[in-house]
């Protein structure tokens, strides 16, 4: 029967819809709904153990160092505690830029520079035509107009603050 | 700002002018499937019409 | 007013009729505004360059995505406690339009992405939980489809529609709750973090959608209102063998007109 027929059809694509969100809702909660870690949380040894992970901050300014075979960057992930080594080879997204948001993944080395695999640019939710960006620069604000922020990693501070 | 600029979006074009056209793809064809599905029950609905009489 | 007049699927036909060139002319109007304000008169973004306009459509394809599932959870409580014919017949029609939606909200996503991120997809909170809204579209879908018994069938919907609703705030609010990769919310209750004129762009791109969105849902729940009617009646006198219980899919009605 073609009515009978096409009703199979459509239980056979319900059940593979749900069986596919549920592996995917399985997925996230189990470690991706955490999509990165920052500095501070791998100064404290958070990160899983023998498996790739990703860690997200800001690009320290002054940081990126083309090494010379010219893919390879040397730069360091910062939120503003603790900063975080990363060596890099590879093709860098548009969006990358000192001073700016990064998500990269890949493992820590024994001494302590995260070897990335891959970078990915973090861009924020401000939006505003180039003109717009400069005055603000010159009036030493940020994009949401709050005043810009020294970024420089803080030496190593002995006792990193609790939020 | 010219045609040439216009339409390479600063290189990006290829980025910016697929996600248009495949918004305006998709509309233009779940149009054309609505509309097929619309005459085709009006037509449903003349043919019940036609038989009961 | 009597707001069960409404609800009757032979008062709404007409009245969906008469609305229909209205939201379809609004959906032209603002979108040719739109697309002027997003692609000639806003400026290039001062961090991504032009390839930001993405949002012009981005953004407007997401908002419907989600609040079509929401209009179908509403539909899905009215079927199941007032016991409104219209409601289901809302739910079905408005279901693959959400779909289609959210499928150009992760499309367009991604071609974003790529140039700005510097990957297409990644599973983080914002970009998993909305294809899992996708997913929910498609299982309602396949679920209505799949039991005979329109009645059942419009029942087990609803309860899957409403159920399914905890998904939509988990995606507005995914960006705050968890690290994600995908940025935070420029347009809000709040405020903006956009320049005036793109969001101005955005919203009456935002404005299109809505407008194309209703024109299309009452096209199709037009449709459905006469499939329901009428379906059962064709049935009976035998005039198409084999349609029974296939109600609703876009094909039908042809595929049936083409058995005879």
């Amino acid at each position: 029967m073609k009515a009978r027929y096409k009703r199979f059809i459509w239980v056979a694509i319900g059940l593979s819809v749900v069986a596919l969100a549920v592996t995917l809702v399985l997925r996230t909660f189990n470690s991706n709904i955490v999509l990165y870690i920052n500095p501070t949380e791998v100064a404290q040894k958070k990160m899983p153990k023998d498996r790739n992970f990703r860690i997200g901050g800001m690009v320290t300014a002054g940081s990126l160092k083309r090494q010379p075979d010219g893919l390879t960057v040397k730069f360091s992930v910062t939120d503003m505690v603790e900063t975080v080594p990363v060596s890099y080879t590879g093709i860098l997204p548009d969006l990358f830029k000192e001073g700016k948001g990064v998500v990269a993944e890949g493992k820590l080395d024994a001494d302590g520079v995260f070897r990335a695999t891959e970078v990915l640019a973090k861009h924020d939710e401000n939006y505003m035509p180039p003109a717009a960006a400069d005055a603000l620069k010159k009036a030493g604000r940020n994009m949401d107009g709050t005043p810009i922020k020294s970024i420089e990693a803080p030496a190593q501070s002995p006792t990193p603050a609790k939020p | 700002m010219n045609m040439a600029d216009f339409f390479s979006m600063g290189g990006r074009g290829f980025y910016v002018w697929s996600s248009f056209g495949a918004v305006a793809l998709a509309l233009v064809i779940e149009m054309m499937l609505v509309k097929k599905r619309g005459s085709a029950a009006a037509q449903l609905k003349k043919t019940v019409a036609e038989t009961q009489q | 007013m009597n707001l069960y007049k409404y609800a009757s699927p032979a008062t709404f036909y007409p009245l969906a009729g008469k609305l229909i060139p209205w939201f379809a002319a609004l959906a032209v109007v603002f979108g040719l505004i739109g697309l002027y304000l997003g692609l000639i008169v806003a400026p290039e973004d001062a961090q991504q360059g032009q390839v930001y306009r993405i949002i012009f459509i981005h953004v407007p394809t997401a908002w419907v995505g989600m609040v079509v599932y929401l209009v179908m959870a509403a539909y899905g409580v009215a079927a199941l406690t007032l016991k409104t014919r219209l409601s289901s017949m809302m739910m079905e029609a408005l279901a693959p339009t959400g779909a289609l939606f959210t499928a150009l909200a992760l499309l367009t996503g991604a071609l974003w992405g790529k140039p700005t991120w510097g990957t297409y997809w990644i599973w983080d909170a914002r970009m998993t939980s909305t294809l899992i809204l996708l997913f929910l579209y498609v299982g309602y879908i396949a679920l209505i489809h799949a039991i005979e018994d329109k009645k059942r069938a419009d029942k087990a919907g609803a309860l899957l529609v409403i159920v399914g609703s905890v998904n939509v705030p988990i995606i507005y609010f995914s960006v705050r709750w968890w690290n994600t990769l995908h940025q935070g919310a420029s347009v809000s209750v709040t405020g903006s973090k956009m320049a005036a004129v793109m969001a101005q762009g955005m919203l009456v791109m935002a404005l299109a959608c809505w407008m194309y969105a209703i024109a299309v849902v009452l096209v199709r729940v037009r449709a459905i209102i006469l499939e329901r009617q009428y379906k059962g009646a064709n049935d009976m006198v035998g005039l198409s063998m084999g349609a029974r219980g296939m109600a609703g899919t876009e094909m039908t009605g042809t595929e049936m007109m083409g058995t005879k």
